[in-house]
């Protein structure tokens, strides 16, 4: 028997679902709140209990190696994702393929297990493109950089889902419907367009799951500035259900996702979900933490790593050996050297031009960018010309 | 030829109506605009007809607005969203700069957003704070955007259509002091609106040309109509679409008559009277007989309704303007 200050770190709220204690023994309700999320556990397979270690320990090292790529002047920004793999890993385990994603700019671990690839990930990163994968082939839309403006996206996008299936049965939605997973953090949590998608969501039943990754700090501003209380205690005001969860507990993240994306495909309307966890690093590679926090919060928090919580829990329930680990390590490592070759490989020919941005920035003839594309072509000609002559 | 006589608003709840027949993916989503059909009524009877699921009364919100209507664009609606007054559609403005205008070009093309955003914009009709700006500007200067502003009815039934037909985002500001203002419309032949991103010369003239917009046109027109009777042929413009704007039509209109004036309500400073004049000496400056002038409201916040007839361009400020252009 674990004592409850084992079991419910501070600053984890009391009402967190925990299904897994800090050391990653087996999966139990280790709290009121987690008992009726128990059974949602029996839906997660061994392939699925295995691909979310994969997830975190793949994007884990793809995030060491992006910071790297940042140091060396690869990139123009790296947003670091360690320490939030096992929220992400563990929602992304619960939604189905037909559910879509609004990310904000650090879901790393969703977008990688979505399929997007390093390359595809990194062109933002790289400054060669605001977007580099196309939303419909993984159903995971852009990074959004301005705060919570996609969680409108998102809701809107999920209205759309609900008009179109006003008419399906209960077991066409149990089966088919689509659910949009909108994404934010506690920062974000203050921004207006927060508010205003949960308003929206709540008036027209739109099957969102809001889901606030809580990583305690926005940039260098600690989360008791942002709320007195959890934030998945505000969907009450809104009409819906909220709930925590320790986000550092894989287990609970896909058990509590899992029934939020039920509640919203049945079509009763958005659910939100706050998985506490907490961003091991800087906000992004140009930020410094050692300035607004101390080292023993953050040692706190590598007490709680979801890496090291599920390599426990899969071992002490025989769901990996030593050869699934190293293949699994391995597997980081390939990932980690295609990530890099695919940076420092990117050229002028793989790289997007200007021209591309003139071609999209509207769907229909535009005199005057067309004139501005004609004029820069000259432009660019005239150097062409010119070094034609050098040469 | 069968048209009939239909005040702008009204062209304007017929544009929509048969927007909203034509495609049942189109919906409009604003405050107030179910039951109660809108402030101005525009949208009155549309909920009764197409119900609630496609004439949608939001909650007061119009950050919400904007990017719900982003988000239903994407799942393939096409919605048309009301912004109840021009002074409040700030709440907006990061969804529509950011992301509505955006969306495509960060996409590279993937992803279409045909939003359309009713704005009811404007002075003269006497209200208070918020009630009665021209923003027009501050959208024009934002890539990705298209703008038009009708002030005619039949314009303003096919610009209504046209911008909602189009693949790109568009604001349709409204000129409502001019909601009354009655004019055949004819539903089945658009003609010069065809195209509502050309400008229209609404009339003729040889002396001076003035360029005009929304609420303005009709001022324009007065004020060529007295220049007439004193001998000065003015050519008017009404340039339709604010974004593009049509610099062809005004630089053939400026080399046939040498001198021009651009009258809008918004503040002359930063407003698009200035982009019109440096672009067209570049374009014709050989041809000028005067500085290309302006005439637009001060570097002031809105005014107080009581005082607002001194603020907004009229026709003697215009025609001062054509008077000073003959003294270069």
């Amino acid at each position: 028997m674990v004592s409850d200050a084992q079991t419910v770190p501070q600053p984890l709220p009391p009402e967190a679902v925990q299904l897994m204690t800090p050391q990653g023994a087996p999966p139990s309700a280790l709290n009121e709140a987690s008992e009726r999320f128990l059974p949602y556990l029996q839906r997660l397979n061994t392939e699925a209990a295995q691909n979310i270690y994969r997830t975190m320990v793949t994007t884990r090292r793809v995030d060491q190696e992006a910071t790297a790529l940042q140091r060396q002047g690869q990139l123009v920004l790296w947003v670091p994702s360690s320490g939030q793999e096992g929220a992400q890993a563990g929602a992304l385990a619960a939604l189905a393929p037909q559910d879509w994603i609004f990310p904000t700019y650090r879901e790393h671990a969703m977008a990688l297990g979505r399929g997007v690839t390093p390359r595809e990930l990194l062109l933002l990163f790289r400054g060669a493109a605001h977007s580099g994968w196309n939303a419909q082939d993984y159903r995971v839309h852009p990074y959004t950089l301005v705060l919570a403006a996609q969680a409108l996206h998102a809701t809107g996008y999920a209205w759309g889902v609900g008009l179109d299936q006003c008419d399906w049965t209960s077991q066409q939605r149990a089966e088919n419907g689509e659910v949009v997973l909108a994404c934010f953090g506690d920062g974000a949590s203050s921004e207006g367009d927060i508010h205003e998608s949960m308003v929206f969501a709540a008036s027209y039943d739109a099957p969102v799951v809001f889901f606030c990754q809580n990583n305690h700090w926005a940039i260098s501003v600690p989360f008791e500035v942002q709320s007195r209380v959890p934030i998945a205690r505000r969907a009450a005001g809104y009409g819906f259900d909220g709930v925590t969860v320790d986000g550092n507990d894989p287990l609970a993240t896909y058990a509590v996702t899992a029934w939020a994306a039920e509640q919203a495909r049945s079509g009763t309307g958005p659910v939100l979900v706050e998985a506490h966890t907490y961003r091991m690093g800087a906000h992004t590679t140009a930020d410094d933490p050692t300035k607004y926090r101390g080292r023993d919060e953050e040692q706190s928090w590598s007490a709680l790593d979801p890496i090291t919580r599920m390599r426990s829990y899969l071992t002490a329930q025989d769901l990996g050996d030593d050869a699934f680990f190293s293949a699994v390590d391995e597997e980081a490592e390939d990932l980690a050297a295609q990530t890099r070759q695919a940076v420092v490989s990117m050229t002028a020919e793989t790289i997007p031009a200007l021209d591309d941005v003139f071609a999209h920035a509207y769907a229909e003839p535009h005199p005057l960018v067309e004139a501005e594309r004609a004029w820069h072509h000259t432009w660019e000609a005239g150097f062409a010309e010119t070094e034609g002559e050098n040469r | 030829m069968s048209t009939e006589k239909l005040t702008i608003a009204k062209a304007i709840t017929a544009g929509l109506a048969d927007e909203l027949r034509a495609d049942d993916k189109t919906m409009l989503l604003g405050e107030d605009i179910g039951s109660l059909g809108g402030v101005y009524r525009v949208t009155e009877g549309l909920k009764a007809e197409f119900g609630a699921q496609r004439v949608v009364d939001s909650p007061l919100a119009e950050s919400g607005i904007i990017g719900t209507s982003i988000g239903l664009a994407m799942r393939g609606y096409r919605p048309v969203a009301e912004i109840q007054f021009d002074g409040f559609v700030f709440p907006g403005f990061n969804q529509i700069t950011t992301q509505l205008a955006k969306m495509r070009a960060r996409t590279a093309g993937t992803r279409q957003v045909p939003v359309t955003i009713r704005i009811p914009y404007g002075g003269g009709i006497g209200s208070v704070e918020h009630h009665s700006e021209s923003p027009e500007a501050l959208f024009a200067h934002t890539a990705g955007l298209r703008i038009l502003t009708p002030s005619s009815a039949h314009d303003a039934y096919w610009l209504t259509r046209k911008g909602i037909q189009s693949q790109d985002p568009v604001i349709i500001f409204e000129p409502k002091r001019r909601y009354w203002l009655k004019g055949e419309v004819d539903r089945e032949n658009p003609g010069a609106a065809d195209n509502p991103f050309i400008a229209q010369v609404v009339r003729r003239g040889t002396d001076a040309t003035v360029v005009a917009w929304g609420p303005l046109v009709p001022v324009a027109l007065a004020a060529a109509e007295t220049a007439a009777a004193e001998g000065r042929q003015l050519e008017v413009i009404d340039l339709r679409s604010l974004s593009p704007i049509d610099f062809d039509a005004l630089e053939t209109s400026l080399r046939k008559t040498g001198r021009m004036v651009v009258a809008h309500e918004a503040p002359t400073f930063g407003g698009l009277g200035g982009e019109i004049s440096a672009r067209l000496t570049e374009r014709a400056f050989l041809a000028l007989e005067a500085p290309i002038l302006r005439v637009g409201g001060f570097h002031l916040p809105y005014p107080p309704s009581r005082v607002e007839e001194q603020y907004l361009p009229d026709l003697d400020k215009i025609l001062d303007a054509v008077d000073r252009l003959f003294t270069y």
